[in-house]
């Protein structure tokens, strides 16, 4: 009797894994014929880098422009208080780059910079990460798949630059949903989000929304290419970038 | 050895049911929370994580409490600690799985929290603080129920369960370390950023974790058979004496490198903790009591009239878990996000709410702990280890 | 043979099987399940693949859709029959299905299944507040 009922779980374990593989088997063989590639109209980059003019941008009316275009093209919800979200806002020069200087240029001192993810190279959001809900493309955008993330926030705490905000709450509750822009989504509560470097808009052959709002005070291109706008710009002036001491390697440069 | 759990004195069912109250309103809060999301709590993106993950951190501790008994009585064959082991093992259970519970609560797609396993990321500490806090969890239910049960029937304990117990006591040290390195391996945050905060949680652990676990024993005498060994408690007292020394000393080291480097972002967090910047001094009045209750615990028990004197122990005792609650579990976590990024500061409190929820997480965890010490002293009582000389029993 | 507890064991299957069969007792008469009827697209005979397939692995798809686009870069899909498609749920799925509520949700309410794609996708009817 012992032997029957072994033999009869045998066989229902074996029947089990086979429906498993069976049906594994179909999904995989589904689609077939059909493949995948990159738009021809798209920007292409090794190394997408922004200049930002500080001399042409730095008041907080001009660089509200800015943040409006972009918070208006990804749907960001304005939200009151310390759980907002933002993508890209103003802030001082010792707040921007941990340098105080005293007896600085009166110009210097007033002067209000542009502030936004800095695409690092060696991202520390990047590393922490559990799930690769953030993750570095080849050309070297931080991206976020907001599917995926878990909301642990422990990019927050890696992030030396204050880039990346969490929605603490539902967004949608704080957009006016008749102006949303039906091309890109919202977010839904509990994930972080932060600036994709327009890396839709990229796909589509266009300039990031700051970078068209900014009327060529931004520029944006390709850091690998000696022959590209960001790269002339950087030769031309004298540029920093945001905590150099931390080894994250910005893809954002500041002429000042 | 479960049933066990399911008899007792109208006491027991009572408290049982006093943490099932508890956890049944609280997940009432818990429940809202998942509907709003984390707004209900008192983080912002300056400060993203709060009271959660503090709790984490210090209960990570706890989990630890057990090591500074098995270790003993492993490596050393220190058989005073003999009665204690079930206790120590059964401790960390309790304790890992409030550390889990804190994380869940925290996350903002809790639903979604097996992306971890589905994306296994290595270069992520909070996968492998996953792995090793699991791992511990398991190791302890392994080997404890184990020996437990052979202690029931008189048999010996199985050879492997002893390397398990041998593995378990290196593994303990891992969940210090692991839970250290998601701190200190973040650039940009100061106060985090220094290679003495694994050394300090470890020492902080080995004070505050075996100081909570004695404090549970000394009331797991009271209401069961149960006497502990006294030259077990202590030695255990002297253990903590010793880690709560180094404790102190490891910040101090920090204070010093501060203050005599005089780097603005290595000082600026102790700052904000003691002193207040920026008009704000939210952490100050705690800190001192910190700093205040951290050395007056050292002066009772450090002279060893005062530690063995069995009713001053539990005081001594209870400053001392208060002191280490508020540095480890309040200023390392709210001290690392302040100042923010931009130099500023965000002051942080948990709302209300977020109390309820964390009640729920230490309900849940007692619950574990009373259901798992009941049992253990069940056995104890049942096989003559380890009992009260029988004038004294009562209940 | 003999039965231990025969009584408690019967009782149980009995209270068992009592619960197990309640959908179908609670079913029993009424009209046979019919799929629904769904608004199709009045412009467009073809999906981006065939209906079968559509019908069965839309999910997969859109899965794959987007693992291509968020992290390959490579957003044009191209089908089995050399037909191009840029991989976007809202800018090219509901640009044909014009309504969610006549199209999606019809058959997921039926399965009783609530996919999130629309606690941050925008239906083409807009959202309401």
């Amino acid at each position: 009797m012992n032997h029957t009922r072994r033999n009869f779980l045998k066989f229902a374990g074996l029947t089990a894994a086979g429906l498993c593989v069976a049906s594994a088997g179909s999904i995989m063989a589904a689609g077939a014929g059909a493949t995948e590639k990159v738009s021809e109209k798209a920007l292409k980059a090794k190394r997408w880098a922004m200049v930002i003019d500080t001399k042409k941008v730095g008041t907080k009316e001009a660089i509200d422009v800015l943040a409006k275009a972009c918070h208006a093209a990804h749907n960001v919800p304005d939200i009151p208080g310390k759980q907002n979200v933002k993508w890209l806002w103003a802030d001082g020069f010792e707040q921007a780059f941990d340098q105080p200087n005293n007896f600085m240029d009166e110009s210097l001192e007033k002067r209000q910079f542009a502030l936004l993810c800095n695409h690092c190279t060696n991202a520390s959001c990047v590393r922490v990460c559990p799930t690769q809900a953030t993750y570095k493309r080849p050309d070297g955008i931080v991206a976020m798949d907001y599917h995926r993330c878990i909301g642990c926030r422990y990019c927050m705490a890696a992030c030396p630059f204050g880039a990346r905000s969490f929605n603490f709450m539902e967004p949608r509750l704080h957009l006016d949903l008749t102006k949303l822009n039906k091309e890109f989504p919202t977010r839904m509560r509990g994930v972080v989000e932060k600036c994709n470097f327009c890396v839709e808009l990229l796909a589509q052959g266009k300039q990031p929304a700051c970078v068209e709002a900014s009327a060529g005070a931004l520029v944006f291109g390709d850091l690998s290419d000696p022959a590209s706008e960001v790269r002339k710009v950087l030769r031309e002036h004298y540029t920093i970038r945001r905590k150099p001491a931390l080894g994250t390697e910005p893809s954002v440069y500041y002429i000042i | 050895m479960l049933e066990k759990a399911l008899k007792g004195s109208p006491k027991y069912y009572m408290w049982i049911g006093f943490l099932l109250l508890i956890i049944l309103g609280a997940s009432g809060v818990y429940l809202m929370q998942l509907m709003q999301g984390l707004t209900i709590t008192g983080m912002s993106r300056d400060v993203s994580w709060g009271f959660y993950i503090a709790q984490f951190t210090y209960l990570v501790g706890l989990a630890a409490s057990g090591v500074m008994i098995v270790l003993p009585y492993y490596f050393h064959h220190y058989k005073q600690f003999k009665d204690l082991v079930i206790f120590g093992e059964f401790m960390a259970i309790g304790a890992v799985v409030m550390c889990l519970g804190f994380i869940v609560v925290d996350i903002g797609q809790p639903q979604r929290m097996l992306n971890v396993l589905l994306y296994p990321t290595p270069n992520s500490i909070l996968f492998w603080d996953m792995v090793v806090l699991n791992g511990y969890l398991i190791l302890n239910v392994v080997v404890g129920w184990t020996c437990l049960e052979c202690d029931r029937q008189h048999l010996p304990h199985p050879k492997w369960s002893k390397t398990l117990a041998y593995v378990s006591i290196i593994w303990a040290f891992s969940i210090h370390t692991v839970t250290a390195f998601l701190y200190q391996g973040l650039p940009g945050r100061h106060y985090w950023l220094t290679a003495i905060l694994a050394a300090r949680f470890l020492a902080s652990a080995f004070c505050s974790g075996p100081a909570i676990l004695l404090l549970v024993i000394m009331l797991t005498q009271k209401v069961s058979t149960f006497k502990a060994n006294a030259e077990g408690i202590a030695t255990l007292a002297k253990i903590i004496t010793y880690a709560m020394c180094v404790n102190v000393f490891f910040f101090l080291l920090e204070v010093f490198t501060a203050f005599y480097s005089g780097i603005p972002g290595h000082m600026h967090s102790i700052v904000y903790l003691f002193v207040g910047v920026h008009g704000h001094h939210e952490l100050v009045p705690f800190m001192w009591t910190a700093a205040v209750l951290g050395i007056g615990s050292l002066c009772l028990l450090i002279p060893p009239k005062l530690r063995d004197n069995m009713k001053l122990l539990p005081w001594s005792l209870a400053i001392l878990v208060i002191a280490t609650w508020i540095d480890k579990g309040l200023g390392l976590l709210i001290g690392g996000f302040n100042p923010n990024p931009f130099e500023q500061i965000t002051p942080y409190w948990p709302t209300g709410k977020e109390l309820i929820v964390s009640a729920m997480i230490y309900a849940i965890g007692a619950l574990v702990v009373t259901i798992l010490f009941k049992v253990a002293t069940e056995v104890k009582e049942e096989t003559g280890a380890s009992q009260k000389p029988a004038a004294s029993v009562e209940a | 043979m003999k039965l231990y507890n025969g009584g408690k064991i019967i009782t149980g299957l009995v209270i068992f099987l009592g619960i197990f069969l309640t959908p179908l007792a609670y079913n029993a008469g009424k009209a046979a399940y019919t799929q629904p009827k769904l608004k199709m697209p009045e412009n467009e005979k073809q999906c981006v693949e065939s209906k079968e397939f559509m019908r069965t692995q839309h999910m997969q798809l859109l899965n794959e859709w987007r693992d291509f686009a968020l992290r390959d870069g490579k957003r044009v899909y191209v089908n089995s029959k050399g037909k191009e498609f840029e991989m976007s749920l809202q800018k090219t799925c509901m640009k044909c299905h014009t309504n969610k509520a006549e199209f999606c949700d019809k058959c997921h309410n039926d399965a009783a299944v609530t996919p999130y794609c629309w606690d941050c996708h925008i239906q083409p009817e807009g959202l309401k507040k």
